[in-house]
């Protein structure tokens, strides 16, 4: 059965849209990722016009990051100070990055541009987990025991001004570093489409030395309102929001989370950060791939209003 | 326009003045040419995933027939992919503007065999005269002319110009009947649909009939909204993900 997208301007089959969102859905649960960052490019691969692919993304984002983070508010583990001065760096970051995303529009180069982000930040942190990942599974193998965390390490970004003290991260470091992280992650999610939490639960873990249970609420915290703050600009700069594809896509994803969860909760932690590396490499081959292969035709058509 | 240019479509609205005056000096002639279409307007809802419109006609002496569908006009973007370090990126784009956004032909021949090539120039019929040229102060010579061949390539490959030669069926003498397509993502607005009658190359009787292409109901309905209220359709977006995220969570708690 065919439906037809009114913002998106296709017609795509309403089963493969659920497919698609219990898929992703799936897989996120199974995770404990946002999904955005396989979202965007399949969506994109069906004929969703990238513009709209990347706002309509974000516009999902929001409820997926709204349903998880109640979980993580009631054991307490969100850092409400912290997840402030990570949004504060997000808005004006997303808020920029909606504008760079307009500019590059006009350019005739976001498609460009977004497989690139692709590539270089997801490929990388993709490879890292994957690295990671076997070292832990092949680690485990031969001495039976569990890895050890990585400690907290003093870097240069430690002696920035503006020091403050975030009880509940147990932390006494620069206001400057979150609100630097949140800026440069709310550019990356508005020009690809994605929460930012494959940037952010890294940047905040390793570079602001947050523990680990704090991490992944605090984040869904200020993901919320940083997508939000995407998908207000993109409907109001670019008429980008598909709101009936969001809904389509959002019923799949929550039921498909559901299973995700139950079966991640029965699998060994590395092996799941193993097979999310995988699957985030293959993503990012694939758009690499698409780059570097010669196309069909050298010329591309866009109908402009 | 050049001066041969100007000379011909003076000679085209000649032409057409006489045609008129011959008909109203004939008034006991019938109408040479009836048209309709299955429908006048195609309407786009949820479930649309493209149409096809019917178009019937007669005519009352023989000869050929030649029926062109032209939607409302667009500006288009074209893209040129190089090579640049490796990677294939966009490097040069062209914009061609006021070009029909749809255009489609049917005739009982291939349009080079009905209509002789004065026919097609004076009444911008065929891919080569509806201004696909690009004006010469943008670009020049063979330039010029590999854009225009590959806005015309994706453009057919898009399914927004279609060229179907002797796809036009007469049932009986008189009685013609032919098809278009119009594909799911049709660009909305005005479309006119001319047929036209010919004998030996040159157009004696042309018929034109309105056809437009609107969103309807509720997509309509998002559209405009989204379109005219950005800012409340931003909210609005922002506020269902959020009821939903939180019925998800409810979902989940209970499952």
């Amino acid at each position: 059965m065919q439906i037809y997208l009114p913002i998106a301007e296709i017609s795509v089959d309403i089963i493969l849209l659920l497919a698609m969102g219990g898929g992703v859905g799936f897989l996120s649960g199974l995770f404990g990722v946002g999904g955005g960052f396989l979202m965007t490019p399949i969506l994109i691969l069906v004929g969703v016009p990238p513009a709209v692919a990347v706002a309509t993304q974000a516009n999902n984002v929001i409820a997926s990051s709204v349903s998880g983070v109640f979980a993580h508010w009631k054991r307490g583990n969100v850092d409400f100070l912290m997840g402030w001065i990570l949004l504060a760096g997000g808005f004006i970051g997303s808020t920029v990055g909606v504008g760079i995303f307009t500019l590059l529009k006009n350019l005739g180069q976001i498609d460009l541009v977004i497989n690139l982000c692709y590539v270089i930040f997801l490929g990388t942190i993709g490879l890292l987990m994957m690295l990671e990942g076997i070292k832990a599974v092949s680690h485990r193998r031969k001495t039976g025991g569990a890895r050890r965390g990585k400690l907290h390490e003093h870097n240069w970004f430690h002696g920035l001004p503006l020091k403050m003290r975030f009880r509940k991260s147990r932390l006494y470091i620069s206001a400057l570093l979150p609100l630097g992280i949140g800026f440069f992650v709310g550019i990356l999610s508005a020009i690809m489409g994605v929460g930012g939490g494959f940037i952010l639960v890294p940047a905040m873990i390793y570079m602001l030395g947050m523990p680990t249970a704090m991490v992944i609420g605090t984040s869904l915290f200020q993901i919320i309102f940083v997508a939000a703050n995407v998908t207000f600009l993109q409907a109001m700069q670019n008429q980008t929001v598909d709101i009936v594809l969001a809904l389509l896509l959002l019923v799949g994803s929550v039921l498909g989370a559901q299973f995700g969860t139950r079966i991640g909760a029965k699998m060994q932690g590395d092996w799941l950060r193993l097979l999310l590396g995988v699957l985030v490499v293959m993503v990012c081959g694939k758009l690499f791939l698409d780059l570097l292969v010669t196309p069909a035709d050298f010329y591309s058509l866009e109908m402009v209003r | 326009m050049t001066p041969f240019q100007h000379l011909l479509s003076l000679s085209a609205r000649i032409l057409f003045l006489l045609t008129v005056l011959i008909f109203i000096a004939h008034p006991k002639q019938s109408r040479a040419i009836e048209v309709d279409l299955s429908s006048h307007l195609v309407a786009i809802t949820a479930g649309f995933s493209g149409d096809k419109i019917l178009l019937f006609g007669s005519i009352n002496s023989p000869g050929e027939v030649l029926v062109v569908v032209r939607g409302p006009d667009a500006d288009f973007k074209m893209h040129r992919k190089e090579q640049v370090a490796g990677i294939w990126m966009n490097t040069a784009t062209m914009r061609f503007e006021k070009i029909p956004s749809f255009y489609a032909i049917a005739g009982t021949g291939p349009l080079e065999e009905i209509a002789s090539p004065t026919t097609r120039a004076l009444n911008g019929i065929g891919f080569d005269h509806i201004g696909l040229e690009l004006p010469v102060t943008k670009a020049a010579g063979g330039i010029a002319e590999q854009w225009k061949d590959s806005l015309l390539r994706n453009l057919l490959r898009a399914g927004n110009y279609q060229l179907a030669s002797a796809e036009i069926v007469f049932l009986g003498e008189h009685l013609f009947k032919t098809e278009f397509e119009l594909p799911a993502n049709v660009p909305t607005g005005s479309y006119s649909v001319s047929v036209y009658h010919l004998r030996e190359g040159q157009i004696i009787d042309a018929r034109t009939t309105p056809l437009s292409v609107s969103k309807i109901g509720v997509e309509a309905e998002i559209y405009d909204y989204a379109h005219h209220q950005g800012t409340m359709y931003g909210i609005l977006a922002i506020v269902i993900a959020l009821v939903s995220g939180w019925m998800g969570h409810l979902a989940f708690r209970k499952g």
